[in-house]
């Protein structure tokens, strides 16, 4: 698309939104992909509407504060750059947008303290447990509170597991095939520890050696999303620091924090030469759980177990759009005896937890949850299968209100040797 | 324009309602970005009634109106009216009925086209017209334009798929044209309204045809080492007699772009391609295939492959739907033609087209319905290059003259719009032309309906960027 954006106008770290606004045809090929869209039906609220606005922005044409709204809605979820056929990439647009846009926007008192909440607690896991159980006293008046507020006191879970603790490493199971290190997350530690777990007893079984690197932290994700750039750089660099660089790779098992360190290249674009070069290091190693599995040869757990299971494969967005991984984590399952593989209808579209979006639009938040535990129910699966614990606990929670809830687990739980009458 | 305003507050709530710069801003084009206009009011009608009110108002006050679907015309048919307001049917988005048994379904304008096959695949049926957008294009636009897609060489464009349209005429008077079977008597009014490009009123429910889905397919790629080696292969297939569902070609410009968006695995080394898909009953499909085989070994075919399941199948169909915005992965820019030659005169046309472009120096992407002679070249130009707009322009215009030079048409499906207003006057006599604008006005008096598109007359749209349009600097259009 034409467009008269001065290149002087930007700093070197957001120079990068240009190139997608250029490539971007106005097609709308994006727009029943995108939640937004498909939930409000108006250009605004599309991501070619956003590319223009934008672009109409950067142009000097439009102020910040007018299209705040409708860059606020976005999920992020990236299902525009799935269905984009001129491959713009949105992604490198939409986050470094909200983090230009963030400097010179004015956020009322309780907007600043939601965010500062959020950014306190969840990254935290040990902040987070205690806010979970002081969410806990407030459920009764939740819906007194304002918006966002209330939301994050209603998903707050009921109870939580109790704290695991991860060792420093562990070793392969027979013939070493290679090295990696986990990254344990933040809210995943506290919501499901379970899945660090699967995942560390999966990897050691196909003969990887695992590593946690003790001072590791949030990856930054969720800052970067929301326009926080400065706080996601210092989460990253602590990260830099603490994690090897001699592994073969390093492991997530949360799409939302793959494709957020997968994105600190763009990250720390136009900054300190040597960090780039660090992040550039850094984000060439970060693969998925499922992505790094199929790569080097998943060997399935053997089973004397004949039961059969239906299990419906719900894509995470920063997994199947932002990573583009979707047949790995699907071959792996299909690996597995027993396991019989479903797709609910509509794929493509965001469950509407996305980060923090649950809290911060909770009401397209609940239409996009209720939409895809409906398509997830059409399937007649047992268990449900996903690859980022955002999408777990929303598919949870919408699942609340259903007869007989089905379980919902990361894919990883469905590859690790337990026993199946456990997994239903 | 104060007083209609306020009526229109009236009406919608504010939800529904755009005024603001925010929400205006996102409306200003379509699928044609080169023309921008802003309209004064953005409305989102939620039932039928509200619109028969919107015209009522846009009539008493005369003030003009473009209804809009998913605004992915080519040709800028939803491109804002100046002092206008935006009719948004993306909310009339229901299957009203579906009667498995008589082969239609009932639809409001704001559906998807997809989405209906999709709700009566069910019943083993389909809805034929397949434009290329037709994931996200409406049924109301595939009306309006007369839409045609890769299939309309066997089963027709939109057209031949309407049996009834209920319509807002623009004063808001309702008219129920033709009726809900497939037998009508009187003038073919639905012929009439159907690509009317939105000049009579806006269609609030259609009665559409649907067929039974073939029972098998074979889709055949044979690659070529010229673009008019496969538009002479078009001519071979025809003649033997057979018509196939479907014949495509895509040069290695839009090979490239397709292969890049969705990889399909078309031949890389393939200059043109040329696609052809058999649907049927399976021992007629089967008998066609073994006639077609023998056709293509006749032609200059370097290689043939053939889809060797249904997933298989999709993806070619993918990438070549694909094509056009895949194109925007070449080049920042392009214009994207619609014209018709007689198929014959398809490898002349080709080879023309090719040597205008290099005499212009501009990349041309061929990606075209060649069963139907319908052509889709794409200029590619890069916007930020002072004069490269005007320069591929004007080789559009070029073109287009070819088209009716060979005897063909300046739109086979795209519609005219505002994009090939100024050529109306080439294809159509003095005497024509009046009798479409007595026409409309005997319907749209005071061409209130999506005024400034298709007929001659009225003001050119404001542009996008830079001054006048390159047409306006020719005298070829002119704003009052």
């Amino acid at each position: 698309m034409l467009h008269n954006i001065s290149e002087t106008a930007l700093t070197p770290e957001y120079s990068g939104m240009i190139k997608p606004i250029e490539s971007c045809v106005h097609c709308g090929f994006c727009l029943p992909t995108c939640p937004t869209y498909s939930t409000m039906g108006d250009e605004m609220n599309s991501p070619r509407g956003r590319i223009f606005l934008i672009k109409e922005t950067l142009e000097g044409r439009m102020d910040p504060s007018e299209i705040e709204p409708f860059i606020d809605n976005c999920l992020g979820c990236l299902a525009c750059v799935s269905s984009c056929p001129s491959g713009v990439e949105y992604g490198e647009l939409i986050t470094p947008y909200r983090a230009w846009s963030e400097s010179t926007r004015e956020r009322s008192f309780t907007e600043k303290l939601q965010r500062f909440a959020l950014l306190k607690t969840i990254p935290h896991p040990s902040r987070f447990r205690a806010a979970s159980k002081i969410a806990h006293f407030f459920k009764p008046i939740a819906r007194h509170l304002p918006k966002g507020f209330g939301a994050m006191i209603e998903l707050a879970p009921e109870e939580l597991p109790p704290k695991h603790e991860f060792k420093d490493h562990y070793p392969a199971i027979g013939p070493q095939r290679g090295q990696v290190a986990l990254l344990i997350g933040c809210a995943q530690q506290a919501l499901a520890p379970r899945i660090n777990a699967a995942a560390i007893r999966v990897l050691t079984r196909n003969g990887i050696e695992v590593v946690i690197p003790k001072s590791q932290g949030c990856c930054g994700s969720l800052a970067m999303h929301i326009g926080e750039s400065k706080e996601a750089c210092r989460a990253a660099r602590k990260n830099f620091d603490a994690f090897p660089t001699d592994v073969d790779a390093i492991i997530t098992t949360a799409a939302g924090c793959g494709s957020g360190m997968k994105e600190y290249t763009h990250l720390f674009a136009g900054q300190d030469i040597e960090e780039q070069i660090q992040a550039n290091a850094f984000s060439s190693k970060v693969m998925d759980i499922c992505e790094y599995l199929d790569q080097i040869g998943f060997i399935p757990p053997k089973t004397n177990d004949s039961a059969e299971i239906k299990v419906a494969y719900h894509d995470a967005c920063h997994l199947a759009h932002a990573q583009k991984i979707r047949s790995a984590p699907r071959s792996l399952l299909q690996s597995v005896t027993g396991i019989t593989l479903l797709e609910p209808a509509e794929w493509e579209i965001c469950c509407g937890s996305a980060g923090s979006y649950n809290i911060e639009h909770p009401d397209t938040a609940k239409e996009l949850g209720r939409r895809k535990v409906a398509n997830l129910y059409d399937t007649g699966a047992d268990i449900i299968a996903t690859g980022n614990i955002g999408c777990l606990a929303q598919i949870e929670f919408h699942s609340k209100d259903k007869d007989t809830p089905i379980r919902v687990v990361h894919t990883v739980e469905l590859l690790d040797e337990v026993d199946r009458k456990e997994r239903c | 324009m104060k007083p209609f305003l306020e009526k229109l507050r009236q009406l919608y709530p504010s939800d529904r309602l755009y005024e603001d710069n925010a929400r205006l801003t996102p409306y200003v084009s379509d699928g044609l970005t080169v023309f921008r206009e802003k309209p004064i009011a953005v409305v989102m009608p939620l039932d039928s009634d509200e619109v028969v009110d919107t015209l009522k108002l846009c009539h008493e006050f005369c003030v003009p109106f473009v209804a809009r679907g998913s605004g992915t015309s080519l040709s800028g048919g939803s491109l804002p009216i100046d002092e206008g307001i935006v009719i948004s049917l993306n909310r009339l988005n229901r299957i009203l009925s579906i009667d498995p048994d008589n082969r239609t379904a009932r639809v409001q304008p704001g559906v998807i086209n997809a989405h209906v096959s999709a709700a009566v695949t069910q019943h083993n049926l389909y809805f034929a017209p397949d434009p290329s957008s037709q994931s996200v294009c409406t049924i109301g636009g595939n009306l309006a334009f007369n839409s045609g897609g890769a299939h309309c060489l066997k089963y027709g464009m939109t057209s031949n798929h309407v049996l009834g349209i209920k319509v807002a005429l623009p004063d808001g008077e309702i008219v129920h044209l033709g009726n809900d079977s497939l037998e009508n008597v009187g003038p073919d009014c639905v012929g009439l309204f159907v690509g009317s490009e939105g000049l009579f009123g806006i269609a609030l429910e259609i009665q559409l045809r649907l067929l039974p889905i073939p029972e098998s397919f074979r889709t055949i790629l044979a690659s070529y080492d010229s673009l008019e080696a496969a538009g002479e292969a078009v001519g071979t297939v025809v003649a033997s007699g057979i018509l196939p569902g479907a014949m495509e070609i895509m040069d290695k410009l839009a090979i490239e772009a397709a292969e890049a968006a969705v990889n399909a695995g078309y031949p890389q080394d393939a200059e043109a391609l040329l696609i052809i898909e058999l649907d049927g009953e399976a021992a007629a499909v089967e008998a066609e295939f073994t006639a077609l085989t023998a056709a293509i070994e006749q032609t200059q075919a370097k290689e043939i492959r053939i889809a060797q399941d249904n997933d298989e199948r999709l993806l070619i169909w993918k990438g070549r739907k694909s094509a056009f915005s895949a194109v925007g992965r070449l080049s920042p820019d392009y214009l994207v033609q619609d014209g018709v030659v007689p198929r014959s005169k398809l490898g002349e046309a080709l080879k023309e087209i090719s040597r205008l472009g290099s005499e212009s120096k501009l990349r041309v992407a061929n990606v075209f319905h060649a069963g139907d002679g319908n052509l889709h070249p794409l200029i590619l130009f890069d916007g930020k290059e002072k004069g490269a707009l005007e320069k591929a322009e004007a080789l559009a215009g070029k073109i287009l003259r070819l088209c009716l030079k060979l005897g063909g048409s300046i739109t086979g499906e795209h519609g005219v719009g505002v994009e090939k207003k100024a050529f109306m006057p080439e294809m159509f006599s003095e005497a024509d032309l009046d009798a479409f604008k007595r026409i409309r006005q005997a319907i749209d008096p005071h061409e209130i309906s999506n005024r400034g598109k298709m007929l001659p007359g009225h003001e050119a749209p404001a542009l996008s960027h830079s001054g006048p349009h390159p047409l306006e600097k020719a005298g070829i259009i002119s704003r009052m």
